[in-house]
């Protein structure tokens, strides 16, 4: 049993330094593996140092508990597949604020009417932000798991409930720090913050989904870090506000590979479905030529430079073994075989490089938007596989298209383009691709594991 | 429990913000998907909060509150593991382009 806080402080500062050199191995993909090891090991200091603190008991729920959370959350990690990666980071966020948020109504509960103003404001906080984290995440998972339509739910004066709904919860936070102790106005908080959570995540389309699920991230980060004020904890402090600062960085991230504010991901309901966009396009006299595997195949096989674009519809289709296959056989023929990854491309930040790592395609093919850009005009063949916005010429071109101004990756710029694709249904931000007008490209209708099976077999025969 | 003062925890927080940028702006692009499940584990980190409710609670509505608490964070904690573990073994294979396990 440790009772001496000093012993306690320099086992919990072990702790921090696993996890900050954690962060630091993942700068390097062969020392990214270690450095979760080495998270583990903090993790595990930590927990052991705070069951060993003189005064722990009720070891039976303790153990019960544990036992349950770690059996839902190993059969979690193995059965997931990297498709729905989004989905399980948005649901571990969820449950992280949920655990915020319970830790500090039970605190609150604990030192009812010994409450100093810095205790209860922390109180306050970590029951807010870990409140928004549970439910904002819950709504997030149920759009990506498509438990609820992707596209952005709205009301007329949404943004003003919402102000009232977090001004509500606020106003509770303010009453509690200014002394106000009573067991229901925290419960009441915590209600309004659920609320919000909800609210604020179901206008956002699912196009904006890697912005939103960074953002869940920092701010389940923040909660662990009131927690740790409320507790006094400086290893809840540090390790939350590590998380705080990766979610920041991403969400800015996300947001600037879109060209699009913060705010207005948030608020901008981006992708709802436009009205008369398609019709105007319809009339130009332009039209779409779908072509077969066959003819793709012969492109292919004689091209010497051939750029593939996966997107996100390639990872529905589960194509990416599939991809990597045809690739294979094509640099076997002496084609040179590029990858281009948006930073958008799937539906988290890097999301398509953990999908084709899984389909053991080396990230030495791999390339950044910038890196690749330069080299379409040289490309013979362009392959475009379930993606589409990142695609859209528009976004350079069009001033009023709702993507004008987003990075984008120049397929255009190549000798030709195949767009392999389901439908001519728009893609998560509602709308049309000039790219399929484009008179070098031709497009490979279905679904995409199965053209990938059909083109594979003809480049044999080619 | 050590008593920290309000100040020296806020600049402990300050300070573990700059240090969070630091080090996860050198993440590339291509680990950011394990970056954010690596993240996700750390903040699991909150187990430390619910172990401290559920071990010191005495009467059955924090004993509740912890214990669901605590059945979160495992979840957080394991899961995450878990899974970064699982995406970062995938990425451990030698970049050589020249494979053999078509």
């Amino acid at each position: 049993m440790i009772s001496d806080p000093d012993v306690i402080g320099l086992l919990y500062l072990v702790a921090i330094v696993c996890f900050v050199l954690a962060l630091r191995f993942l700068s390097s993909p062969k020392q990214a593996r270690r450095g979760n090891w080495l998270g583990g090991v903090g993790m595990l200091v930590a927990i052991t140092t705070t069951l060993l603190i003189e005064g722990i008991s009720n070891w039976a729920l303790i153990v019960v508990a544990a036992a349950i959370g770690s059996v839902i959350g190993f059969i979690g990690a193995r059965k997931v597949k990297m498709t729905a990666m989004p989905q399980m980071v948005a649901l571990f966020n969820g449950v992280g604020g949920g655990a915020a948020a319970l830790v500090a109504l039970a605190e609150f509960h604990e030192l009812d009417g010994v409450l100093v103003w810095d205790e209860a404001l922390s109180i306050a906080l970590s029951a807010l932000i870990g409140s928004i984290s549970f439910s904002g995440s819950l709504v997030a998972f149920a759009k990506l798991q498509e438990l609820v339509s992707g596209r952005p739910i709205v009301f007329s004066g949404q943004n003003v409930v919402n102000v009232l709904v977090l001004g509500g919860a606020a106003a509770l936070g303010v009453a509690v720090v200014a002394g106000l102790e009573a067991q229901w106005a925290i419960a009441a908080l915590i209600v309004l913050a659920l609320v919000f959570g909800v609210m604020f995540v179901l206008p956002i389309g699912g196009a904006d989904m890697p912005v939103v699920i960074s953002l869940l991230n920092a701010v389940t980060g923040l909660a662990a870090s009131a927690t740790g004020f409320v507790l006094d904890s400086t290893v809840l402090i540090v390790a939350g506000m590590l998380v705080g600062a990766s979610g920041t960085l991403l969400t800015m991230l996300m947001a600037k590979a879109m060209n699009r504010s913060i705010a207005n991901v948030l608020f901008g309901a981006f992708g709802q479905v436009q009205a008369g966009v398609g019709q105007v396009r319809a009339d130009d006299g332009r039209t779409v030529r779908a072509t077969s595997a066959d003819d793709v195949a012969v492109q292919l096989s004689f091209a010497r430079k051939v750029v593939v674009v996966p997107g996100y519809g390639m990872a529905v289709a589960q194509a990416q073994h599939d991809v990597r296959q045809l690739a294979d056989l094509l640099e076997e023929r002496g084609v040179d075989v590029k990858y281009a990854i948006h930073p958008v491309a799937g539906r988290m930040p890097g999301h398509m490089n953990v999908l084709l790592a899984e389909a053991n395609v080396p990230y030495t093919q791999l390339y950044e938007m910038d890196d690749i850009n330069s080299e379409f005009p040289q490309t013979d063949v362009a392959l475009v596989i379930g993606a589409n916005d990142v695609t859209n010429p528009a976004a350079r071109s069009d001033t009023s298209s709702p993507i004008y101004g987003m990075p984008i990756l120049d397929v255009d710029r190549s000798a030709s383009i195949i767009v392999m694709k389901r439908s001519m249904n728009p893609g998560f931000a509602g709308i049309d691709n000039d790219l399929y007008l484009d008179e070098k490209t031709t497009m490979l209708f279905g679904d995409a594991k199965e053209s990938v099976l059909k083109l594979i077999s003809a480049v044999k025969t080619a | 429990m050590s008593d920290l003062s309000f100040v020296i925890e806020l600049t402990i927080l300050v300070l573990a913000a700059f240090l969070g940028f630091e080090v996860i702006s050198k993440v590339p692009t291509m680990l950011h998907t394990p970056l954010m499940s690596g993240t996700n584990f750390i903040h699991g980190i909150v187990i430390v909060g619910a172990i401290v409710i559920l071990g010191f609670a005495d009467d059955t509505f924090t004993k509740a509150v912890g214990f669901v608490a605590m059945v979160l964070a495992t979840a957080n904690v394991v899961g995450g593991w878990f899974v970064t573990d699982r995406m970062l073994e995938m990425f451990k294979r030698r970049p050589d382009p020249k494979r053999d396990d078509t």
